[in-house]
Formats: structure tokens, C-alpha cells, sequence
């Protein structure tokens, strides 16, 4: 058997085994196996472990699909190292398959010389029948480019968990942690910290907790006889060089929810949330469910239409409306984000792309909405767009959001997308101290100079209108979603009315650039012959790929946009600094074309639209057909 | 009975509620009668501008902000009591008001009309029915009757019509009024919705003179109002025609029937011997029967038809959140570093 996990191009550590840099280990079973809570507690020991991660869940939309089946596999992919890791890895070094369709969705992603590692307790005449294999692959030699590792896992688990007398299919769940506690003992890892989740998971059943732990234990003990035997290595992966602080992992959902509080509480508001059930956003309903003592209030509207309207009418009465949802719910949104437009309300609105369109692919990642956040509406209605580029800088993002919201009287869209939203990564926890406050002043006396009636239209510094609460003694006014005079806000669709107040509000949103940091070169020079120009999460695989390229002395450079719209005031002229731009998107291009739109240059595309994030191979390749 | 609405009383008259805007209805519209009515009974609640919004969707009963001196939110199609569920439970001492019609709440917005009337948000519901479709210029409604011709159906409709108030009803609503647009009551009618704490729906009839002229002349009129409206009083008989007819439940049936009731000696109608029944706002089951009583063979159900209060949505929202609160501090650093955390240690060249 060949040797696992060794890859020539890394040195040797000392001791003579060879340490490889990073490794990618994709787990791979039905979606009633486990698969994500595996990945999430190799995620934790990984981060423990000091390496530093990222993390690629991939999951059916169908809750439990048929068991067996191959459109009911889940799995979770991990990229983990001792240096820096911005993917999820573009191919698993191991792949653990617990039934025969997890082993045919995954196998042909595996490394060359990658190791597999099959259950063959599952692997069944009816379930090679269900994943449409005529012979079982590891039996015909179908695997022979790989390493295999095949074993019966149920039967061994079942054996581990027998002294707590669960019934055979409570005692085949425990298959999961089984499987975890080898892969602890593969990269070396303590079991320690995935007991004490146990413990606490089950503590109204200690008799599961016991079993689970049980299997967790024996699963590692199996690598360690495994390893006398010949075919299993353990690997130790050093700890990545890190700066010192405090870390936490943090999923992409997970970090827009913690900076909407963080972003109210600098505005000094309570903080609204209008949400509807949809995948894969329906987690930053949740987690804000969970987090009253922040002022927050969550309302779980009878439609998405209703989640935006209650938002607008919290925002209307003086606190912040934010509500989410992904690219279908965003369509029936659209409506009323003019009306928080042509209100001029502050709101935020995320969404949490998927593949589209209609109901298109909804647990899996696209970045196909960008022409929806800043095209679509009726009328001509601009509002600004962030996007953030990975799980933790989505809570900056968020924070950014709420500011611009609060201080230009606008919705803004935060686009993520369901990668970031589900994805795992280290992050260093920042400090709420950190961030400048931006305290809102609402309007408590009449502004007009004349002493006649409020005028909540009054324009003042960047265009602004001011926030005014009902309830406000002397001020009551009417706003609306129909044209208004200036200044007074009445009911006014003359001609002059609406061409000053298009005006005023297209000039309002391009003002936002001017509060917002100049476009920084991401990795490399401000001029040279090409750039990868990226938007949210392609961040990692550009990241890599560009690094990769110019040690191979390719003149490329990296720029990675998060103000979508309005773009950075100096983004044109640091473009027409390269020879030739490269775009790549989890889309047709929709970047690309607001690019060319907005400065005329020759920007190329590189699309992709298979629900699977870019791998560093695929950007790579771009870059050097783009310089060849 | 139902708790007072708990907001200071502020003097004010008919004129403080009058905006500076040019009121823009059709001459002769019904909706004038309701401005002047509501305008008319604001300052008898008491109610305080300052604390008094008014919120509506699209259509010609929409306008209806604009109008008033308060706060006011015209928003759009169908939505208003989405917007006005998220200013509630943003500041629940606001006394809303949401206006709408017909074809705003009953058909693009029947999915809202349905949610805030379930959840009980404490506001005034005026549903101003003309069985049209006004501002678009005259198609029929989902409230239109069977057979009416408009642009989109010349050959007349051939689709039942909702009824509103009994959608309301079975959408779980605890307060069920109706009344009309020039009619004397509407004011009483107002009063007891802004007096039940909880979703008020109130039913409007109004005159769209343009489109669906005298469309309830049959009940509206002065010289048919005694024989066909039946005004429902809490704890009195449900008499009409001047107390020579009467509501009573056929009990083999169990549907109301109208009696004749005869006069007694003292000249005063002997209802009870007619069998006539008292009206209870609290009977739900009659309710269901009040709304759904068919006009011609039936008097027209006006009147508070059902108030029976529950606790209020936001009510029990915030009060379950403040709940939740109780005890614990808005931390946010230490909800950031919540969960699973690790600390990489310093060295001496760069400490922690």
C-alpha cells in the first residue's frame, strides 16, 4: 500500500515522515448519517488543534432523501493546515464513504493516491442496487488508482455499543462518531473537547451519551491497530502560525447574525427582524431568535413580502428593520425595497444567494443575484450593495450594512451567498471596542426655518432626509411610496417633483462612496498586464490561485471588491492600471457586466454555474490561458 | 368588558385632525363621509396626533392619510398591515389605524389581512367595501357581486364574492364590525373598535359614485333603512322595521329566521313572544351566522357583530421577549467569544 497523505512537493518534517502542509478530508454518507455534525466536531478539534481550516458542507435539499439513494448523500469537505487555508480544498486527500452512493457522488474527486475509506457493513446488494453499482467497486478494481481502507464500521461500532443495549438502528447512529473518533486518531487530535459536546448534547439521555462516546473511543482505538497493521498513517499537521488572541470558529450565518447586533448596537437602536423561512438563510432567523437581551425582535412574518413591509414599518416607528432571505424571497421583496427607497427608510437586507433561478438549487451556492441587488426594481431605485468574502468578514460586512443604512436613510443589501453562509472558518474574535459607534440622531424639532409644518424631506449633509419617530409631539407628517415635493414630502408627481427627487436620490446612494475606503490591491501591484477582479466568496480560490501564479512569476494581481455598489470612487482607474482583467463568478458574468458598464474596459469573464464553488485549479487555469 | 386603550386623553377638535392636503376623492364619494366620521370621533377617544398613525395600502381608500393630521404611512399594495405589524411591535403605545378597501385588503393583501387579524395585533382594521375596483377604473373586486360587468368582465362576473367580515371572522378575528359611509352610527362603530383591545375589523360600505353608484341604495336609503338594516346592541333584541320584525334561530334548522313581532298592550313589541333572540357580542356561533345572513330574505347585519377580546399580539410577543431578558446583560463582547474558543498564546517578541 502506498503511503497516505504524503505529497513530495512538502519537506520532510523531522523524524524523516513526510509532513504534508495541508490536508483535505471530505466526509460522505446519507443524509440521515450524520455527515454535518462529523464535519462540525472535526471542524472544532481542528481548531483546537491550532491548524487553521476551511470547511465546504454540501447537502441534499431534501431533509431525509431516501436512504441509500444517491441523491440523498451529504457531505462535508475540510481543508485544513499549518498555513494559511482561504478554500476548502479543490481535491480530498481522504475520502470516508459510509454507503456505496456516498463513495460514487465523491470518489471521482479524490486525489490520485487519495485514500478511501468505505464501511462495508453498507455496502449491501440493495445499496450497491440504489447507487446503481452492478458489482461492489471494492471488489472489481474500479478503485485501483486510490488507496482503500474498507471495513465494517456498522459492525464494529455496533460491537463498541453493545454494552448499553440500544436497539440495532440507535446503535447504527452511533456510526458517525465511530468514524470521527478515527479520523481523531488519523490527524492526531484529542478526543476531550467532542466527549464534553457529547455529555452536554445528550444530557437528558447519559445511556446515548455513554454510546456515542463509547464508539468515538473505539473508532480511535481502531486506527491505532489499524496502523500495526500497515494500511493506516497517522498524520500530525503543525499548528498554523497565528496572531495571538482569542479564536472561535464561525459559520458565514453565523457572523451576519453577531454583526447586525453588533452594527445596531453601535447605532444605538433596537434592532427589528422581519424574516420568512428559506434555505439557506433561515439561520440568521434563528440565531437572532436566541439573542432577545441584544433589543432584538424577531417576527417570523406569513411571507417574505410581509418580513421586509414589518421591517420597514419597525424602521418607520425607529428602529432598525433588517430582514433576509435568499434570491426567490429577495424577488418578492422588490416591491417594498423601493417603497423603503422612495421613503427613505434605513433597512438592511440580506440575502443569502443559491442557485437560481426560480427555486434553482437551493442548497447549493451561486453568486447569480448581483443583477437583482442593483437592477432590480422598478423605477430608477439605487440602493447600496456589499458583499462580504468569507464566513468572518461577513460580520464586518454586516456592521457596514447597518452604517450606511442609518446614515443615508436607505436600504442596503448584503449579499452572501450559501457557501459563506454554511461554511466554517477560524476567526479571530474582535473586540466591540474596535468599531466606531454611529449613534443616530432622530428629529425631535421642527427644522423648518420658516416655523411652518416639518419638513421630513429637508435634505441635509450628503443629501440625508432626518428620522423621524411617530409619537413625536408637533411633528406628525404623511410619507409614502408615491412621488413627493421637496422638502415637504407632500403628495407631489409633478414633473419638477420627480426629476429633483430621482435626482436627489441617485445622488444621495453615488455619495456613499465618498464615506467608503478607496479599493485596496488584495495581493500584488497596482499596475500590471492581468488582475483577477472578485466579489464574495470566489475570495478563496482567487486568493490561492493568484498566490500560486506569481510564485511562478506569472504578473498577476488580485483586487477583491465588497462595496458592489456604489463601486470604490478609484476602482475604474486602478483597473485600466492592468493590461487585462479577469472576472471570475459563480455566474454568467454579472459582475463582469457592471464592470464594463460602469468603466468601459475589457473585462473578461470566467463563469461558472454548477452550484460548486470555484476550485484554485479552475482560476489558475483562467489566469495562465489569460497570459499565455 | 375590554380594557381601555391605555393612552392619555388629549383634547383636540374636528379641525386638529384636518391635514393641510386637498382632500382629492370624486365629488360625492363615499370616502368624504369617512373622513369626516373618523375626523368627527378622534377627538372624542381623546386620541393624541402625536401617538396616532394612520396606515394603508393602495387604492382610493388609501389616499385616506394623507388626509388626517397624524402620522401617516400610505405604503403599497396590499401590505399595510405587514408595515403596520412592524411599527406596532416597535413601539406599541402607537395607536394604529390601517385603512384599506376591497380590492387592497381582501385580494392582493388577503394573505395579511388574514395574518394581523389571527395574531391579534391591537389596531383599527377599516375595510372600506364598494365592491370595486376605483382607482384603476372600475374592474370588478373579489367583493363584487355575481353577474357585475366591468372592463375585465363585460360579460359580468361569474365568480362568487368574499364576504369580509366573515373572512375575518374565520381568520380568527375577536372583534367583527359593520357599518356605512353616511351613515350616523359609523361613529359609534368606531368608538367600540377603538375601545377592543386587539384587532378591530370593521366593514365599511362606501359609495363609489363613479364606478358602483348606489350600490347598497337597498339598504342605505332613508325610506328602506328601517326594514333593512338590523343595528346589533349587546344584550338587546335584535329587532328591525321599527320593532315589528325580529332575528330568531329556528331550532329545528339551526339557522336565524325573521319573525313578525306583534305589540303588546303598552304598545312596546313583545319580542320575547316572537322568540326573537338578544344579541350576545361574545357568541361566536351567532356571529358566524349574523355575516353570513343573505341580504333580501335578511335585514343587513350592522353594528358591533362580535367583540370578544384575547390577549393582544404584541402583547405577548414583547412580553414573552422581555421575559427572555430578564436577567441576563447585552454582553456583546462575550457573545462574541461565545461557543468553542481557543487562545493562541503570545510570544515574548509579540505577547498577548
Amino acid at each position: 500500500m502506498a503511503t497516505i497523505l504524503a505529497d513530495t512537493e512538502f519537506p520532510a518534517a523531522p523524524g524523516g515522515t513526510p509532513a504534508p502542509e495541508a490536508v483535505v478530508v471530505r466526509f460522505a454518507g446519507d443524509s440521515g448519517d450524520g455527515m454535518q455534525l462529523t464535519g462540525g466536531q472535526f471542524t472544532l478539534s481542528t481548531a483546537l488543534a491550532g491548524n487553521d481550516l476551511a470547511t465546504f458542507p454540501d447537502f441534499p435539499a431534501e431533509i431525509r432523501a431516501p436512504q441509500g439513494t444517491l441523491f440523498g448523500v451529504s457531505a462535508f469537505q475540510i481543508n485544513f493546515g499549518s498555513t494559511a487555508i482561504e478554500t476548502a480544498g479543490d481535491a480530498p486527500d481522504v475520502l470516508v464513504a459510509m454507503n456505496p452512493a456516498a463513495l460514487k457522488m465523491n470518489v471521482q474527486a479524490l486525489k490520485p493516491g487519495g485514500l478511501v475509506i468505505a464501511d462495508t457493513g453498507e455496502f449491501t446488494k440493495r445499496n450497491l442496487e440504489k447507487a446503481k453499482y452492478d458489482v461492489s467497486p471494492l471488489d472489481d478494481g474500479s478503485l485501483a488508482k486510490w488507496d482503500l481502507l474498507a471495513f465494517d464500521i456498522s459492525a464494529l461500532t455496533l460491537e463498541s455499543v453493545k454494552p448499553f443495549g440500544l436497539g440495532n438502528k440507535e446503535a447504527l447512529r452511533c456510526k458517525n462518531m465511530w468514524t470521527l473518533g478515527l479520523a481523531l486518531w488519523m490527524f492526531d487530535r484529542e478526543r476531550e473537547p467532542i466527549i464534553q459536546w457529547l455529555k452536554d448534547k445528550f444530557r437528558k439521555n447519559p445511556v446515548l451519551a455513554d454510546a456515542n462516546i463509547a464508539a468515538l473511543n473505539a473508532g480511535h482505538a481502531y486506527g491505532e491497530t489499524a496502523e500495526l497493521a500497515g494500511p493506516l498513517k497517522q498524520t500530525h499537521l503543525d499548528p498554523v502560525p497565528t496572531a495571538p488572541g482569542l479564536y472561535r470558529t464561525v459559520t458565514g450565518a453565523e457572523a451576519v447574525s453577531l454583526g447586525l447586533v453588533a452594527g445596531a448596537q453601535l447605532a444605538s437602536l433596537p434592532m427589528f427582524f422581519g424574516g420568512y423561512p428559506i434555505t439557506p438563510a433561515s439561520a440568521i432567523l434563528h440565531n437572532l431568535a436566541k439573542l432577545k437581551e441584544f433589543g432584538v425582535t424577531t417576527f417570523q412574518a406569513e411571507d417574505e413580502i410581509a418580513a421586509i413591509c414589518s421591517a420597514i414599518g419597525a424602521s418607520y416607528a425607529g428602529q432598525l428593520g433588517v430582514t433576509s432571505s435568499s434570491g426567490p424571497g429577495i424577488a418578492l421583496k422588490g416591491e417594498a425595497m423601493g417603497l423603503a427607497i422612495m421613503t427613505e427608510l434605513p433597512l438592511v437586507i440580506v440575502n443569502s444567494q443559491r442557485g437560481g433561478p426560480s427555486t434553482g438549487l437551493p442548497t447549493k451556492t451561486e453568486q447569480s443575484d448581483l443583477y437583482q441587488a442593483v437592477y432590480g426594481r422598478n423605477g430608477d431605485a439605487p440602493l447600496p450593495v456589499i458583499a462580504a468574502r468569507s464566513p468572518s468578514d461577513a460580520f464586518e460586512c454586516a456592521i457596514e450594512a447597518c452604517r450606511i443604512a442609518v446614515q443615508y436613510m436607505t436600504p442596503v443589501i448584503l449579499l452572501t451567498d450559501g457557501y459563506i453562509a454554511n461554511a466554517a472558518e477560524p476567526w479571530s474574535v474582535p473586540n466591540p471596542a474596535d468599531f466606531a459607534p454611529f449613534p443616530v440622531t432622530f428629529l425631535e424639532t421642527n427644522n423648518n426655518p420658516d416655523g411652518g409644518k416639518v419638513l421630513p424631506y429637508k435634505r441635509g449633509e450628503n443629501g440625508v432626509r432626518p428620522w423621524i419617530k411617530p409619537g413625536t409631539p408637533g411633528l406628525t407628517h404623511r410619507i409614502g411610496g408615491i412621488e413627493k415635493a421637496i422638502d415637504t414630502g407632500d403628495l407631489d408627481y409633478s414633473p419638477l417633483a420627480h426629476q429633483t427627487q430621482t435626482d436627489a436620490r441617485k445622488a444621495k446612494i453615488d455619495g456613499v462612496a465618498k464615506g467608503t475606503p478607496a479599493q485596496e490591491v488584495t495581493q500584488g501591484t497596482e499596475t500590471g498586464k492581468l488582475v483577477v477582479v472578485g466579489w464574495g466568496s470566489t475570495y478563496g480560490p482567487i486568493t490561492q490561485a493568484v498566490r500560486k501564479a506569481r510564485a511562478k512569476g506569472l504578473d498577476v494581481s488580485h483586487v477583491h471588491v465588497r462595496h458592489i455598489w456604489p463601486l470604490p470612487q478609484n476602482l475604474g482607474e486602478l483597473l485600466k492600471g492592468y493590461d487585462k482583467v479577469l472576472v471570475p463568478e459563480m455566474n454568467t458574468g454579472q459582475f463582469k457586466t457592471v464592470l464594463r458598464d460602469q468603466f468601459l474596459i475589457d473585462a473578461r469573464p470566467l463563469a461558472k454555474t454548477s452550484g460548486q464553488p470555484f476550485t484554485i485549479a479552475e482560476i489558475e487555469a483562467a489566469i495562465d490561458a489569460m497570459l499565455a | 368588558m375590554n380594557d381601555m386603550t391605555p393612552i392619555a386623553k388629549v383634547q383636540t377638535t374636528l379641525k386638529d385632525w384636518e391635514s393641510d392636503q386637498e382632500v382629492r376623492w370624486c365629488p360625492g364619494c363615499g370616502d368624504y363621509a369617512i373622513l369626516k366620521a373618523v375626523q368627527r370621533t378622534l377627538p372624542e377617544l381623546g386620541a393624541d396626533p402625536a401617538n396616532t398613525v394612520f396606515v394603508s395600502g393602495i387604492g382610493c381608500s388609501s389616499r385616506f392619510p394623507y388626509y388626517v393630521e397624524s402620522y401617516g404611512f400610505h405604503t403599497i399594495h396590499g401590505r399595510a398591515p405587514a408595515v403596520a405589524t412592524g411599527v406596532k411591535l416597535a413601539n406599541p403605545k402607537l395607536d394604529i389605524w390601517l385603512v384599506t378597501g376591497d380590492g387592497d385588503g381582501m385580494s392582493i393583501g388577503g394573505n395579511h389581512t388574514m395574518h394581523l387579524l389571527r395574531r391579534n395585533l391591537n389596531c383599527q382594521v377599516m375595510l372600506f367595501n364598494n365592491e370595486i375596483y376605483g382607482l384603476t377604473k372600475g374592474q370588478y373586486s373579489p367583493t363584487s357581486r355575481e353577474g357585475t360587468a366591468s372592463p375585465t368582465t363585460p360579460l359580468g362576473s361569474v365568480d362568487r364574492p368574499a364576504s369580509p367580515c366573515a373572512f375575518a371572522l374565520g381568520s380568527g378575528a375577536r372583534f367583527i364590525a359593520r357599518a356605512y359611509d353616511t351613515g350616523k352610527q359609523l361613529p359609534d362603530v368606531l368608538k367600540a373598535a377603538y375601545h377592543h383591545k386587539g384587532a378591530a375589523f370593521v366593514e365599511i360600505f362606501q359609495n363609489c359614485i363613479v364606478y358602483n353608484k348606489d350600490r347598497f341604495a337597498d339598504f342605505t336609503e332613508k325610506a328602506v333603512a328601517d326594514g333593512h338594516q338590523l343595528w346589533l346592541k349587546d344584550g338587546e333584541p335584535m329587532l328591525f322595521g321599527k320593532g315589528t320584525k325580529g332575528i330568531t334561530l329556528d331550532r329545528d334548522a339551526l339557522t336565524l329566521k325573521v319573525v313578525d313581532v306583534v305589540a303588546n298592550e303598552d304598545g312596546k313589541p313583545d319580542w320575547q313572544g316572537a322568540g326573537v333572540i338578544v344579541h350576545n357580542v361574545r357568541n361566536k356561533a351567532v356571529a358566524h351566522m349574523l355575516v353570513d345572513m343573505p341580504f333580501g330574505p335578511f335585514p343587513m347585519a350592522l353594528g358591533v357583530l362580535f367583540d370578544d377580546p384575547r390577549p393582544t399580539f404584541e402583547d405577548s410577543l414583547l412580553g414573552q421577549d422581555a421575559k427572555a431578558r430578564e436577567g441576563k446583560e447585552a454582553n456583546l463582547a462575550k457573545l462574541l467569544a461565545k461557543g468553542q474558543t481557543w487562545t493562541v498564546a503570545g510570544t515574548a517578541a509579540d505577547p498577548v
